[in-house]
This record gives C-alpha cells, structure tokens and sequence, in this order.
C-alpha cells in the first residue's frame, strides 16, 4: 500500500504590463450556449530543467478540459501567426485577433528534480487585457496532470463565472468479461478516465461505491461473504471495513449524507427492502420507512435536511422526498414510465433520475418538486447518474444491448447537449463523483 | 494572494483477502455427496435420488417468475413442492435460495427484486414443512444472469430462484 502526496502551490503572479480587469470576454452557460468560443492553447513555453514534452502534453490536457465541455473550440496551433515563446513578453494581441482566437491560454513550465512549475496567464485578446491575475502552480512532477485540469478550472471559471470540475476524481465499478462471468473491480480515476487505480480485486461482485462529500471515504456494496454487504473504505489508506452485517438480511445503496456521519442504506428483511439510516461512528442504526414496498437508492439534500428515494408503493417504482429523520414522504414522479436512481444536484435545485419507459432507458432531470421534467438521453440501458462537483454535468452508465453488451461511462450536460464516453481503459458502471479537489 | 493546500491522492495497491463464497453462481456446480447409499446407483449422480445432482436435474432446482412479479407461477409451485419433499427426505442438507432479476431495470431495484423472488421460494419451501432454519436467501439482482441475449427467451430464464444446496450437515 502506497499514498502519493502531491502539493500544489497556487500563487498569483505580479501582472506583467496589463492591469487585470474584467472584459467582455464571457460565457453565460444557462442562456444555452449554441456557438463555442474559439480558444487558443499554445505549448507551454520550456523554462528551465528535464521538462521534455511536458509543455505541449500540459498544454493538450487544458485543451481537452475545455473543449470537452462543449462550450470551447480549440484554434488549432497550425494557424498560429505568432508563437509564444516568451512568457515574460507582451501578446501580440493582433496576430491571435487575426486568427479570431478570443481567448488564449499562455503558460510556461520548468522542471527541477521532481517538482514541476507552471506559471499561466490568460487573455481576452478582443479586449487586449489579461483576464484575472497571471497564476503559478507547483508541485510534483507526476502530478502534472492535475496542475494542467487546476488551470483549466481557472479559465473555465473566469470565463463562465462558474465554478470548474476538471481537477476532481470518479469513484467506479470496473467491468471486464461476457455478461455471463463479468468481473468486476472498484476503481477510481481522474473524472476524464486517466489514470485508473483499482481498490479491490475481482474475486467478488462490488457494486456502487459512493464517495462523501469530502472525497476521503467510499461506501460501498461487496458479496464477499456470500451476501451483499456495505463496506467503507479510506481512500487514503485504503483500509476498509464492513459497516452493517445484520444476520440473515442483505444491505445495499448506501450514501453518505453531507455531514459524513450518516449513512442512508437499503436493508432486506425477507421480502422487503427499507431504506435505513446509520451513523458511522456508533454503528446504531434507525429505520426511516417501514412500507412492504422496495425502498432504494436513497440521497441526502445537499443541506443534509432531505432524501430523495424510489419506493414502488404505489404499483410502480416512482421517485419521493421524505425529511431526512423519516416520516411522510412527498411523491415528486408521476410521467409516464417508472423512475429510480434519483441524486440530489450539489446545487440543490435539481434531481437526476433513471427513467424506464416503452422499453427505452433515459438519464433525466427534475426540479426537486417534480417539475420541469427533462430526459437528457435515451438507449436500450442508460442507468445511474452522478453529479459533477458544480452541477452542470452528469455521469452515468450505458449497457449495450444483446449478448457481446458492454458497459460505457458517459457524461451528458444537464442542457442535454454534449454527450460523450468516458476514455476508461475497460467497461465502467456506477460512478459516484467526488469534490473538486484542492 | 497566496493559496497553499496539500493533497492526498490515492494510489491503490491493494490486496484484497481472498474469501469463501460458496454460491456465487447461478447453478450448483453438483459437488459430490458422499451419501453412499448405492443400489445400482453411482454414489453423488443424478442418478442417486439423495444427490444434490439428482435434486438440481430430476427435482429442478429453479422457478421462473413473470417481468417484475414475484407471485409463484404454478409451474413454479410445482416444482417447490418437489424440492420440499427432497428437502424433508434428505435433511443433511441446508440451502442458499437466490433470487435474481433479468437487466430490464436499475441495479438497486433489481437487488430488492431477486430478494422478493428468493423470499417467495423459502416462504412456501417453509410451508411445506422445510425447517426455515435451513434455508437461506439472496439476491443478485441482475447481476448473474445465465442467459446473455437481451430477448425475453433469456429474460424469462434469468427471472429465476435457484435453490442451491449447501453441503450436508453431517457426513
């Protein structure tokens, strides 16, 4: 077992020559963004020690950060007028406007031993003035993946006024095999699918794990007693231990609530399936429905006050809000179809849901109250969403039909626009995504 | 302005200890019982009517269930009502029912589903005058089908309680 520490510095840079101000240079991300803003994204300038290529691969993760986000087109380097080869020196603001570049990204790097640094700025070339102050960031140098998604949040935020989600991780279910004899590992990775490290091995069948809010605990469900049972474990030290082992009961879809003392969990005694609530440290335990339905896939409001849930009380598997103690409970899903999954936005204003309707899978959306249903995506098997960390993108899992079906991580923007596979190196199912990281 | 915060990423290397997991499977692989009571009969064949072999091929070791229903089809009962007699005649033996859903549906729902398709099975094993300490459940949801085509002739075999037999008591 083995933890790697990274430090990251982030310091502001003294502006060179331009006063930092606010242009026009914008990107209102609700008024639905049709038209991407061209960016343009130069090699990071070598500054000094061993830095190889690093420059240019630092300079292609930004790219693929913003552009993967449907609201940036990158200016390919082949139509440069100017090259960037001094950072200290002025932007020839009239070569990146005669490309029509509106933004640029300029950056240099230097390496020394095992510690990285990069120093960044990014302009509003139509304005002819820096946006924000200049930004150094360092640390070590296998960590310059991260440094390079820590400057992609920067631009992404200075230029949507939202905040970003590049430099954040994806807990998830591995999948390899037929459908038959899949195996499947926990495995986590940075949220673009790079660098994968498995957490368990494939012996047993795990199911969705769930990070806490603070990304240092993953809940969730392993058969290797026999039996389903939640687990938590560390992720820092990797240790993990069974949370709930009732006798002759099965337990499953646990989440944490905010506060990362509670977890909400389903229980199954005999033929029912109740929804209970745990709190980590005592191990006690309290039930927070008590139908003969199936109540499952509880999730925590973001102020911890409420839980979303499906239960199929009323014939089918709809979607209800109940306070986060128990008690009576709001249905919200009354469309068509039956409704599971649900996930409480880290906003709060929104809930995501598996929809099962005609046959068809859907990943949607609703307000909290139910309203304002919209369906994002549509296949034989779209199941599980997950929340980026500022709520405007979903993760979730496709299954491909018949018997070679395969797994896919996707990621769809809540406008519905946008949808992508995850670049995992095998099949991936149920994501959970952690914070942004700092 | 000066920011500075320190992060631990992971980095797993992990073992994860190897367990026991006697019914992780759709169908009981057919261990031999040493019940040697032959007659003309191979000991532990599906041959010898006191063989866990015997009781999955000649008994039937499943039921089947209708999309999303955990009501006993009476097929189904039928052929509990055999595995029941088997169980009262051979009562060495203990059982882990599994239930398990087709892949029309969530994960989570499909879990709680198996357990009400398992739950169903014991219920009338249990009425049939089979010790309910004998008998144990679980779910795999739609975790191990054994049939991979997504067509109702699979899904209807993967709606199933499979009764898989856990060794003998003694012996």
């Amino acid at each position: 077992m083995m933890v790697r520490a990274l430090f990251l510095i982030l310091m502001c840079l003294i502006p060179a020559w331009a006063l930092a101000q606010n242009g026009p240079l914008r990107i209102e991300i609700t008024e639905g963004v049709i038209e991407p803003l061209p960016v343009a994204i130069p090699d990071l300038v070598l500054e000094g020690g061993a830095a190889g290529d690093l420059g240019q691969r630092i300079a292609r993760v930004v790219a693929e950060d913003l552009t993967g986000t449907g609201l940036f087109r990158e200016i390919p380097s082949s139509a440069f007028i100017s090259q960037v080869s001094d950072f200290a020196a002025p932007v020839q603001y009239a070569d990146w406007k005669a490309i029509n570049a509106q933004a640029l990204v300029a950056g240099a790097v230097s390496v020394n031993g095992d510690q990285i640094s990069v120093k960044f700025r990014l302009y509003d070339v139509f304005s002819g003035a820096e946006l924000g102050e200049g930004l150094q960031l360092a640390g070590t140098t296998d960590g310059w993946r991260r440094i390079a998604h820590k400057m992609a949040d920067v631009v992404y935020s200075r230029i949507t006024g939202e905040t970003g989600y590049f430099d954040s991780r994806v807990v998830f279910v591995s999948e390899t095999g037929p459908k038959d004899s899949r195996r499947k590992r926990l495995a986590v990775m940075d949220y673009d699918g790079a660098n994968v490290q498995y957490l368990t091995g494939s012996e047993d069948i795990v199911l969705a794990p769930r990070f806490s809010v603070a990304g240092d605990r993953v809940l969730y469900t392993s058969y290797e007693t026999g039996f389903p049972r939640i687990y938590v474990l560390d992720v820092g030290s990797v240790q993990r231990r069974v949370l709930e082992s009732q006798q002759g009961t099965m337990s499953f879809a646990p989440r944490f609530a905010p506060n990362g003392q509670t977890v909400v969990y389903s229980l199954t005694q005999g033929a029912n399936t109740d929804i209970w609530a745990m709190n980590v440290a005592s191990g006690q335990s309290q039930r927070l429905t008590s139908t003969p339905a199936i109540e499952t896939a509880p999730s925590f409001s973001p102020d911890g006050g409420q839980i979303v849930f499906e239960s199929d009380r009323s014939g089918t598997q709809q979607l209800y809000v109940m306070p986060a103690g128990g008690g009576e409970a709001r249905r919200i899903s009354f469309g068509e179809g039956r409704y599971g999954t649900p996930v409480w936005s880290p906003r709060g204003d929104l809930i995501a849901f598996t929809k099962q309707s005609k046959g068809r899978f859907h990943i949607g959306v609703m307000r909290t109250d139910g309203s304002e249903e919209r369906l994002l995506t549509a296949s034989f098997l779209d199941e599980g969403p997950t929340w980026s960390p500022n709520g405007r993108v979903i993760m979730f899992a496709r299954e491909t039909q018949g018997a070679a079906g395969r797994s896919t991580l996707y990621s769809v923007d809540i406008t519905g626009r946008n949808l992508r596979p995850v670049r995992t190196p095998d099949g991936g199912s149920d994501p959970s995504w952690g914070p942004l990281q700092r | 302005m000066k920011l500075k915060s320190s992060i631990m990423m992971i980095c797993a290397a992990l073992s994860v200890a190897a367990c026991t997991n006697p019914a992780r499977f759709g169908g009981a692989d057919g261990a031999t019982d040493p019940l040697a009571n032959s007659g003309g009969v191979v000991p532990g064949s599906a041959s010898d009517p006191a063989s866990p072999a015997y009781f999955q091929q000649a008994v039937g070791d499943r039921v089947l269930f209708a999309v999303d229903q955990s009501t006993l089809t009476p097929e189904g009962r039928a052929t509990l009502d055999g595995q029941a007699v088997w169980l009262l005649q051979n009562a060495d033996f203990t059982a882990v029912i599994e239930g398990h859903a087709d892949e029309q549906g969530t994960r989570e729902y499909n879990l709680a589903l198996g357990a009400r398709r398992a739950d169903a099975a014991r219920a009338y094993l249990v009425g049939q005058g089979v010790q309910s300490s004998r008998l144990q459940v679980v779910s795999f949801g739609k975790e191990r089908p054994i049939e991979v085509c997504s067509e109702e002739a699979c899904y209807a075999k993967n709606r199933r309680a499979v009764t898989v037999l856990a060794g003998g008591l003694t012996s």
